[in-house]
């Protein structure tokens, strides 16, 4: 019954944004308030609706009700609870209606929060946002309805065990959060677009709805490349994969975003480029469902993958970009470009910033699609892997990175490259220093990582540059100091923190690149191997049986000068139900490293094989990750993001005035 | 058939995981070994969905970090190396694509874009420049004056 109710649900949503696709532009267009206001009632009645159906899904999942097709192919009666709640999204159904939820959760949001937008522009963002919400809604309806009913079965056919983690909790959510995100600056641009009218309130109004979405996006990224870490056994954590590529293009035309919406709006200036680039991003984000959904690259990521259903996203992804695209190419001239600056400015760090940003994003994209669209016109099959990617997109980072502590405390509009770089010489400094220690002290490895070390810390340090040029420091004494210190906008520590983050996750990727080590070894019962000044020792072999899997299990203590630190146990486990096995390292954190000990075969003879990787720094990667995210949501709080807010009036004046 | 192709990619995917275990291999002298290693991470497990040989357990991947040794003890460059293991796998094997007329387009790309970007950019900034000589006529020049004076 409740399953029938969620399919109920999800229709009358649909017919619901069909209403809203319509009326309230029609109001805007005609200049008809009661029209435009409709959008506010009918955006909350849809993911009322949606959460309805969502809900009820979700019930099916956790009372195991496997007379419904989809619960049955992706879940099991002995699961851990957990488990079977995130297996509502576990699969390409499920997925979808997730991402239809945080759709509609978004476009509730703008009805909600934007009470003081202009009447004409919520009726069209929300609007566009029915048009999506449309779209995938009848996408679903029409070929992926999650609450297909079968003859009941007694038992489940189990998730993929891979997906049996607390990861699929929460890194699809974060992920889609962030894609889905981008969907309300797409909305925006399009609205803009369809006015004629674009300025710097726009750009206020875009930029905290593209910093949550990218807050998000980042988050979700780090945690999914942690989860590949931990879960698949061979220690990688990014692998320039068709299904990566897609989350990471988006973050990278976001990234970009967020700096030229900060042009536009402190200077007015780039608006054309800025309306672009939000269309870009949610194409991107399209681009990345349309990638995972398809089938179109195959790759360790694709779960839920149907080629038929591919069709249909390849229709919605044209569709919308394609049009999007279209609008753009007619409406775009009558967009006035406005702010002037010179090309040394804090404006023309942030263009350099966005086509750096922009070529690389460009670069993963044909990357990504070269194999697919070579074998469609030559019919022969080649490869585009990790050494492609590492090698162009590294060459785009390096000027990247370089120039990046500069953008901050250039002036707007004409900067001072000179005073700028003498700022920057304790940056530069530091940087000299920790080559020079590099070297000394790190014998192995390749030459250019303690250069690599050299630039991380140049961003790091570099990265405060800001926040001790205001602070006056040392000059002015601590307290002075300390007090302005604390004085300042959030923003600024929120850049300083964000710009440092890449730092540290350069930091971490040049450590555990360079001087990873490897080594397998088979053990017997007592012996021991050496890894990184660690001894593993082999202690006992177990096997278990745990709700819908068996284990075998190899006890280890780690010791380190005779002194054991750590135990644990590797283990392989098999899960019946889908008959498949699956590997769980043994991860150890020694500081920001990692000692990585996956289990491989058991022998007859009662011996293991043992590979153990030592992965120094690399904690540093997500540790970076998290620093952008935290960032981010500072950004959030400073009050140039709350506009719109009653005290706020008061204060922009002021707050213009000290901008300068 | 499209359960069927995934359930044959998942089988794949567990092979190369390396669940099913990993053994050690009879490894080359330090030298030649790192040089291995480092042809292993530009070639594909040919079975895998995006995955090298140096970091898969696939017995496709084991066969040709055995072969790639035995080439190397053999006195083979890298060039042969790779070459023969085109000849005998095609193209596909290769994760960083040769630098050749049909994969121009992939390599180019990043240098089109800049070089791209570089001329939009400085035809904006040379209109800006036209833009910012001639915005004040004279009278407002004037204007402007007796405004800074006040």
């Amino acid at each position: 019954m409740i399953v029938e109710l969620g399919h109920m649900a999800l229709l009358i949503a649909f017919s619901l944004s069909v209403f809203q696709s319509i009326v309230p532009m029609w109001g805007a267009r005609t200049n008809a308030p009661n029209l435009m206001a409709t959008a506010d009632v009918s955006s909350i009645a849809i993911l009322g609706f949606v959460t309805l159906s969502f809900g009820a899904l979700m019930w099916a999942y956790a009372t195991s009700d496997f007379s419904v097709v989809n619960v049955w192919q992706n879940s099991h009666s002995q699961m851990p609870f957990i488990y079977k709640l995130s297996g509502t999204w576990g699969n390409h159904e499920g997925s979808m209606l997730l991402w239809v939820f945080i759709l509609a959760l978004f476009a509730a949001a703008v009805g909600v929060f934007g009470k003081n937008l202009p009447k004409t522009m919520r009726a069209n963002v929300l609007g566009v946002q029915g048009w999506l919400l449309t779209t995938f809604l009848f996408f679903i309806v029409l070929t992926s309805n999650p609450f297909a009913r079968q003859t009941p079965v007694v038992e489940g056919q189990d998730l993929n065990p891979i997906l049996q983690d607390i990861g699929l909790a929460i890194h699809p959510p974060m992920l889609y959060i962030g894609y889905v995100g981008f969907s309300i600056t797409f909305a925006f641009s399009i609205a803009a677009l369809i006015e004629g009218r674009i300025d710097s309130a726009w750009a206020r109004w875009v930029r905290p709805w593209a910093m949550a979405a990218w807050i998000f996006l980042t988050a979700g990224i780090a945690m999914g490349s942690y989860w590949a870490y931990y879960e698949l056994g061979w220690g990688g954590w990014w692998f320039w994969d068709p299904v990566e590529n897609a989350s990471f293009l988006p973050w990278l035309s976001g990234t970009a975003l967020l700096h030229s919406a900060l042009v536009m709006e402190k200077r007015d200036s780039l608006k054309i480029w800025t309306v672009l680039l939000a269309i870009v991003t949610f194409s991107l984000s399209l681009l990345g469902t349309f990638l995972v959904r398809s089938g179109v690259l195959t790759s360790v990521h694709t779960f839920a993958s149907d080629p038929t259903r591919g069709l249909f996203i390849l229709a919605i992804l044209s569709a919308f970009v394609g049009g999007a695209l279209f609008l753009f190419a007619f409406r775009a001239s009558r967009l006035e470009q406005g702010g002037l600056f010179a090309p040394i400015s804090r404006e023309g760090a942030l263009v350099l910033n966005n086509v750096l940003l922009s070529t690389s994003a460009a670069t993963v994209l044909v990357g990504t699609l070269f194999p697919v669209v070579y074998e469609a016109i030559t019919g022969a099959k080649i490869s585009v892997g990790a050494p492609f990617f590492n090698l162009t997109f590294g060459a785009l980072m390096i000027p990247l990175v370089l120039v990046l502590p500069f953008g901050p405390l250039l002036g707007w509009k004409r900067g001072d490259i000179v005073g700028v770089s003498q700022r920057l010489m304790f940056a530069l400094f530091a940087a000299v220093i920790v080559i020079i220690l590099a070297y000394g002290f790190l014998e192995r490895g390749p030459w250019i990582a303690p250069l690599m070390m050299g630039i991380s810390a140049w961003l790091i340090v570099g990265a405060f540059a800001e926040l001790l040029q205001r602070s006056g420091l040392p000059k002015v004494g601590l307290k002075t100091g300390f007090a302005r210190l604390t004085g300042l906008k959030r923003s600024i520590w929120a850049t300083a923190i964000a710009h440092a983050g890449v730092g540290v996750t350069m930091l971490g990727i040049v450590f555990v690149t360079a001087y990873e080590t490897e080594s397998v070894a088979i053990l017997k019962q007592g012996e021991s191997a050496t890894a990184a000044g660690y001894e593993i020792t082999f202690e006992q072999y177990q096997t278990r049986s745990v709700n819908n899997f068996s284990e075998e299990l190899v006890q280890l203590t780690i010791s380190k000068d005779g002194n054991v630190v750590r135990t644990g146990a590797p283990s392989k486990r098999f899960y019946p139900a889908r008959q498949t096995p699956t590997s769980e390292a043994l991860i150890n954190t020694f500081g920001f490293s990692q000692l990585y000990i996956a289990l491989g075969e058991v022998k007859t003879d009662n011996s293991v094989v043992l590979r153990i990787w030592w992965k120094p720094m690399i904690t540093l990667i997500w540790l970076g990750s998290i620093l952008m995210v935290l960032a981010g949501g500072l950004s959030l709080t400073d009050r140039r993001a709350r506009i719109g807010s009653p005290k706020l009036s008061k204060n922009r004046k002021l707050g213009t005035a000290s901008v300068g | 058939m499209a359960k069927f192709a995934s359930k044959l990619m998942m089988v794949c995917l567990l092979i190369c995981v390396g669940i099913f275990g990993a053994v050690a291999e009879d490894e080359l002298a330090s030298e030649a070994e790192a040089r291995a290693k480092l042809l292993f991470s530009e070639l594909r497990c040919v079975v895998c969905q995006n995955q090298s040989i140096r970091d898969s357990d696939a017995d496709v991947a084991k066969d040709l970090r055995i072969i790639v040794r035995e080439q190397i003890t053999a006195g083979k460059t890298d060039r042969e190396i790779r070459t023969f293991l085109v000849d005998r796998y095609g193209e596909f094997i290769l994760l960083k694509p040769v630098f050749a007329w049909h994969t121009f387009i992939l390599w180019a790309a990043p240098f089109l874009l800049i070089i791209l970007a570089g001329a939009l950019i400085f035809r904006a900034g040379r209109k800006q420049s036209d833009v910012v000589e001639s915005k004040l006529s004279d009278e407002e020049e004037k204007e402007l004056a007796r405004l800074l004076e006040r």
